[in-house]
């Protein structure tokens, strides 16, 4: 326990912003993971992994002496079809099963990503040189990168776009469509084969963007997939499904909780007090479910 | 209690035979049999949640790793400073005698079987409230947080891992040790079984069945679900821990998240080892550990450097194609031989509204 970060005021100034830039990003993927949710019924462990294959696109760019930031328009072209061709193998298969089914269907493309990803690129952490500087602050006491603030201006942007194709489009009407009621939609013509795989592949996408970001704001590694998994999740079961404002609010919250709690707890606790937070949040829920005698569904 | 059959007898008394003379028959095998019998206990006693309850864990692995740890430090502390032993090189200079070292171990493991359970008992209440799917995600959190924290904490070894007790060296026999882990496994392993066998034959397993298939109603029919569910638990947890201490004194060596909170490892291979075999069977955990211990063992070295992707593609294949294991496959196949009788007309009739 250390806490400097009471004593010194800046340091706070530094984990709020800090927090709040990787809330955004955190957002993004949370918002994948709930169109797949509230669309298919599936939780996809995999999610995490999906972010850290296109945070390894974008860094493959960067080794072929392209501008890592191009990856965040390249990495969800491909991500696209890796979700589509990952939802035509195996994904159609779990949609309309018991959740648990999906869920270690899913863990078991996760390890299988994972193990890929640690021989293509290798077991070294690694990070994409955006080489955008830093901006600092309040008398050079906040430092600031400015990948960071281009990161979460990218994730508001990429939202909004996907807010407003969501409403305007065909396939965006096909998707709310089948999300509210896939036998209706079905009776009414949607091809909802096609609106799961475009869906996967837009939370694919998704990824693929928050990978891109991370691979110039953050670090990536093969193994570092499940957290991000389980933040996703996290941002979901307190914000609901299909609740974009509250999603990018808890996205933030989740940002604020991590940078503070590595800053109280230690470096060595910050994957752990996440993980913990998850099974707190789900605790906190339970208990205030079950004094109306109702549980989480 | 109903009569053992006479054909249940020879089966059981010969693998018993065969699980008393195996190291001895297979003797350069015994570390991979004392790892099958660990596994079918914790396959077995995940089937308890999973199977029975319905509770798709992947929390056992918390007290697999907590037993681990438990074990490993009461027999260290027991004796010597344990944060001197595991600062660095502490089994260079405090040497365990043979005596100290199976007090130890005793001691440890009956620390690492009530621990564990009480703790199952203690966070039972707050998380088997949670249903279906929000219980596998929290549980997967709670294994991975604890194995964060772990890698945290200074007195076990923090990152840098925790050797346990060396075998004591005045044991000149080389093949002691493997004797001693295999037998330790193995009696534990015909405990769970037997224990778990006796649930079989009680109403607690009719209870835990209801709560599986729905839990809702087996509340409206006035059973305390909640005080079942977590004596459910605790009885899982009470193995797994015993089966982490004998792993940790096997291994010799505990790091945090690969070794004792090994989500990635063990605790997925318990699930997947329990549906394999056929998830709610007496018999499929163990025929499910018992395949996938020689098809990991015969594979592994095959296909070095690929064997995760293999594990995966393998997970993958089993839940989305065989979700009902081999078990259940049997049972649809010849389900006279579990009891079953098949009304011919209706099965007919059957068909035919198809």
């Amino acid at each position: 326990m250390d806490f400097l970060i009471f004593k010194a005021p800046m340091l706070m100034v530094q984990a709020s912003l800090d927090g709040i830039l990787l809330g955004i990003l955190f957002a993004l993927i949370a918002y994948g993971m709930a169109l797949q949710w509230g669309v298919m019924n599936i939780i996809n462990i995999a999610q995490g992994d999906l972010v850290i294959l296109g945070g390894y696109i974008a860094y493959t760019i960067y080794l072929w002496g392209i501008h890592p930031a191009w990856g965040v328009i390249i990495s969800p072209i491909i991500m696209f079809f890796v979700g589509w061709a990952l939802y035509k193998l195996v994904i159609n298969k779990v949609v309309d099963r018991d959740l648990f089914i999906s869920i270690l269907a899913t863990f078991g493309i996760a390890i299988v990503f994972q193990q890929l990803m640690n021989f293509i690129f290798g077991a070294d952490v690694v990070v994409a040189q955006s080489e955008y500087g830093t901006t600092m602050l309040f008398d050079n006491s906040v430092t600031l990168p400015n990948s960071k603030i281009f990161s979460a201006f990218i994730s508001v942007l990429y939202a909004i776009a996907l807010v407003i194709y969501m409403r305007k489009s065909k396939l965006g009407r096909a998707i709310r469509a089948t999300a509210q009621n896939a036998r209706a939609a079905k009776i009414l013509g949607v091809d909802t084969e096609k609106v799961y795989a475009a869906t996967f592949g837009i939370n694919a996408a998704l990824c693929g963007i928050a990978g891109a970001l991370i691979s110039i704001t953050l670090t990536l590694h093969p193994y570092v997939g499940l957290p991000y998994t389980v933040r996703s999740f996290m941002i979901v079961i307190v914000a609901g499904l299909g609740n974009l404002p509250a999603v990018a609010v808890s996205g933030m919250g989740l940002g604020l909780f991590e940078e503070f709690a590595d800053y109280i707890l230690g470096t060595e606790f910050r994957i752990g007090a996440v993980f913990l937070l998850l099974v707190l949040i789900l605790v906190y829920r339970r208990f205030k479910l079950s004094r109306k005698r109702e549980y989480l569904k | 209690m109903e009569k053992v059959k006479q054909k249940d007898l020879i089966l059981y008394s010969g693998l018993i035979i065969l699980g008393l003379a195996a190291p001895y028959l297979f003797s350069a095998f015994k570390v991979q049999l004392t790892y099958l019998c660990v596994l079918i206990v914790l396959a077995m006693t995940w089937n308890l949640q999973g199977g029975e309850m319905g509770y798709n864990t992947f929390g056992n692995i918390l007290f697999y790793g907590l037993g681990m740890y438990l074990t490993a430090s009461v027999q260290v502390g027991m004796f010597f400073p344990l944060a001197e032993w595991t600062e660095s090189g502490g089994e260079k200079t405090f040497v365990h005698t043979t005596a100290q070292y199976f007090q130890g171990i005793g001691v440890g493991l009956l620390v690492s079987a009530i621990v564990p359970a009480v703790i199952a008992g203690a966070i039972g209440y707050a998380i088997l409230g949670l249903r279906g799917h929000y219980f596998a995600i929290c549980t997967l959190g709670l294994g991975i947080a604890a194995g964060e924290i772990a890698g945290g904490i200074e007195i076990i070894g923090a990152g840098q891992g925790f050797t346990t007790p060396p075998f004591p060296a005045e044991i000149v026999d080389t093949e002691a040790r493997g004797k001693f882990f295999y037998f330790l496994s193995f009696a534990l392993l015909v405990g769970t079984f037997i224990f778990v066998k006796y649930i079989y034959g009680s109403r607690f397993r009719l209870i835990l069945n209801a709560i599986r298939d729905n839990e809702d109603k087996a509340e409206a029919m006035g059973i305390q679900t909640m005080k079942y569910k977590i004596v459910g638990w605790m009885c899982s947890a009470f193995f797994c821990g015993l089966a982490g201490g004998i792993m940790g004194g096997l291994i010799g060596y505990i790091d945090s998240t690969d070794v004792a909170f090994d989500g990635r490892e063990m605790g997925v291979f318990m699930v997947l080892m329990a549906i394999l075999g056929g998830k709610g069977t007496l018999w499929g955990p163990v025929i499910g550990a018992t395949l996938f211990h020689f098809f990991k063992e015969g594979l592994w070295t095959l296909i070095l450097g690929w064997q995760y992707v293999a594990l995966g593609v393998l997970i993958v294949v089993i839940v989305v194609y065989f979700p009902e294991g081999l078990m259940g496959w049997l049972r649809e196949k010849y389900p006279e031989r579990f009891g079953e009788v098949i009304d011919e007309k209706d099965r007919k009739a059957q068909v035919e509204l198809k």
